[in-house]
């Protein structure tokens, strides 16, 4: 084991496969000079910049151009620096991207990796703050996952490059300077594999990304209450660990779903369904969310604060499933 | 270039009914409901197809649009796979998942199509990439139409092939129309290889019609992308003599405008040059007609005889 930053994990994984395999590349807005967060710093001297290039600020087109290369036998990871600009590639993504190996008949395999960040924090605004994965979750062909520590942030995406499918990876950008342990060697954590973060018997709290460890918190102070609380990182949301989370469930009867993205039309809602249709009859509480309220990301610092969900939410949230019932003994 | 002798002009003229004649088959194949959906036909456009694939290798790539089943027979497709895949056939070239606009056709390096105007421009550009990097001299080339030439994908295209000198050819099919819309209502950039100039791409703009014109200019692009020398733009002015889709009245065009663009006919042109200038007989001419319509014949026959996918292939491969 290694202790590394989440910036340094990701650096790591795109360091060795581009070792590894001579076809990937990577692309983006400064990524030769390590972009804005310095994710990539040191891969143009190390590789040269033919394979670590520079692109102009051409959203749209630099994906589209990696989806072109992708079906011809490269395997690109595109750095979109932030996920909001990720609106300028929709075409090129979902139209192209997600649909050529179907499309096809399945002649052309799209192996291409999408970088992004995301996430409020430090009072960025509207454009550089948000949380857009349910958007990506509604389009078949597509890989959405959402790395919440360092070790998984490595391992998936070595996994999302060696995928023959396009993968969207997103980044939480409050994650990057976090440190953790990660495993040495050939680190790859499978897509599609969900992860125990704590066990508990009363109430089952899905948490991803940056979410995870807001969770893990108020788990710790729900304990204090005599609340025992399971938190699961589905680490992967597109495909999803269905069966860890319907066990869990069916364990704790309980479920709260939490997410940063906005509630309304978010992975919640659809998880939610999917487990009622799966677990009604195990169910002791309706299926809780929580999640940003319906409204942009607010730039004044108080703003944001309140816009971001906290630790008290996910207890208030716990409590109130756990209203209906007491705690198991 | 060498000016073609009188078997390769001949192989171009049958080239060119091939498409024809397939393009009329599908137009009444549409009609007796065998083939549905949106169909858009290339009929009058074959000289940009042909002479365009006429001088490309089996291994470099080309991406079509939505009007593209031209581009896909010059570039090598096989006509049965091709009109089982417009019938919705599990025969056809994608099991009937792509259809008329979302043709691919790895097998002769025609790499995709697209429903979305300009969409695989900047797909064309990932195929640049590869040929460049893997430096064997392959080009890709990418067909659209003059409506394309003001999508925002087609601009930032142009600037990154010219800063990365890719190996990349811009085919602008300038039929006049978008959809219902004649360009000058859409722009008052009359020459689309205008914008090219901007982006320091040679451009030339040729009549589309006369394929030995077409052939000219693709010949020196070809060279210039093999030699490492970047992107061209091409805009063959040309015309569509079907509606935008199979069913449009097109009552946004003058009966005269397509009178006279009737008389520029491409095939027509041709023949006129083998008659001239090569005393080629009206029987042999007539031959490369009625041949290409036998094969079309058979290519419809195929589709219409092959079986329709099966239910569980609704939702196979979204993933590899």
């Amino acid at each position: 084991m290694a202790e590394r930053t989440y910036i340094e994990a990701i650096r790591e994984g795109l360091s060795e496969e581009m070792t590894r395999d001579s076809d990937v590349y990577v692309l983006g807005e400064d990524v030769a000079v390590g972009g804005p967060f310095g994710v990539t710093k040191g891969l143009a001297e190390q590789f040269g910049e033919n394979r670590v290039v520079n692109t102009p600020i051409s959203e749209g087109t630099v994906v589209g151009l990696a989806v072109g290369a992708a079906v011809l036998g490269f395997r690109p990871v595109v750095e979109v620096m932030f996920i909001d600009f990720i609106t300028l590639a929709m075409d090129q993504l979902v139209n192209h991207g997600a649909k050529l190996h179907y499309m096809s008949g399945g002649q052309l395999r799209v192996r291409l990796t999408i970088r992004v960040q995301g996430g409020a924090l430090g009072n960025w605004g509207a454009h550089h703050s948000q949380s857009l994965e349910a958007w990506f979750l509604h389009v078949p062909g597509l890989k959405v996952v959402a790395p919440s520590n360092p070790a998984d942030a490595k391992g998936l995406l070595k996994a999302a490059i060696r995928d023959d499918n396009p993968v969207l990876f997103i980044e939480h950008r409050g994650l990057y300077w976090s440190s953790g342990e990660v495993p040495e060697g050939d680190h790859v954590v499978p897509i599609g594999k969900a992860a125990l973060r704590r066990s508990g018997r009363d109430v089952t709290v899905l948490a991803f990304s940056k979410m995870v460890s807001v969770a893990l918190e108020a788990a710790e102070e729900l304990a204090t209450e005599g609340i025992s609380v399971e938190v699961i990182d589905p680490r992967s949301l597109c495909p999803l660990d269905f069966e860890t989370i319907e066990t869990s469930v069916r364990k704790t009867s309980r479920l709260v779903i939490v997410h940063e993205a906005v509630l309304r039309g978010g992975i919640g809602a659809e998880l939610a369904a999917q487990i009622q249709e799966a677990v009604f009859y195990y169910l002791d509480s309706p299926i809780l969310r929580v999640g940003a309220p319906f409204a942009p990301v607010p730039s004044s610092g108080a703003l944001e604060n309140h816009f971001v969900p906290g630790k008290e939410q996910i207890v208030h949230a716990v409590r109130k499933a756990m209203g209906h019932t007491t705690a198991k003994q | 270039m060498d000016v073609p002798n009188q078997a390769e002009l001949l192989s171009l003229l049958r080239k060119m009914w091939i498409i024809r004649s397939f393009e009329e088959k599908v137009s009444e194949m549409c009609a007796r409901r065998q083939i549905t959906g949106l169909i858009h036909l290339g009929i009058g456009q074959e000289a940009v197809a042909v002479g365009v694939c006429s001088l490309l290798q089996a291994d470099d790539y080309i991406f079509g649009g939505h009007r593209s089943h031209g581009h896909a027979i010059a570039k090598g497709a096989e006509l049965g796979r091709l009109m089982a895949e417009l019938a919705g056939r599990s025969t056809g070239y994608c099991g009937g998942k792509g259809g008329s606009m979302h043709l691919v056709a790895m097998e002769c390096g025609f790499v995709t199509a697209t429903g979305v105007v300009g969409g695989t421009i900047p797909l064309a550009l990932g195929a640049a990439f590869v040929c460049k990097e893997k430096g064997r001299g392959q080009v890709a080339v990418v067909f659209f139409g003059d409506g394309a030439g003001q999508a925002g994908a087609f601009h930032e295209s142009l600037n990154i092939a010219s800063l990365w000198k890719l190996p990349v050819i811009f085919v602008c099919e300038n039929n006049g129309y978008a959809e219902f819309t004649p360009l000058s209502a859409h722009t008052l950039v009359s020459r689309l290889a205008n914008h090219a100039q901007t982006y320091s791409i040679p451009n030339v703009t040729v009549d589309g019609n006369e394929i030995l014109a077409v052939r000219e200019s693709v010949h020196e692009a070809v060279r210039k992308a093999r030699a490492g020398e970047g992107p061209s733009f091409i805009e063959c002015l040309t015309y569509r003599l079907r509606g935008h889709y199979e069913g449009d009245p097109g009552k946004y065009r003058e009966l005269s405008e397509l009178a006279e663009w009737k008389e520029k006919d491409p095939i027509a042109r041709l023949t006129r040059v083998l008659k001239k200038e090569h005393s080629i007989s009206d029987e042999a001419l007539k031959q490369a007609e009625s041949e290409a319509r036998d094969l079309v014949d058979r290519a419809s026959q195929f589709a219409l005889s092959s079986p329709w996918p099966a239910a569980g292939e609704v939702d196979s491969l979204v993933y590899a």
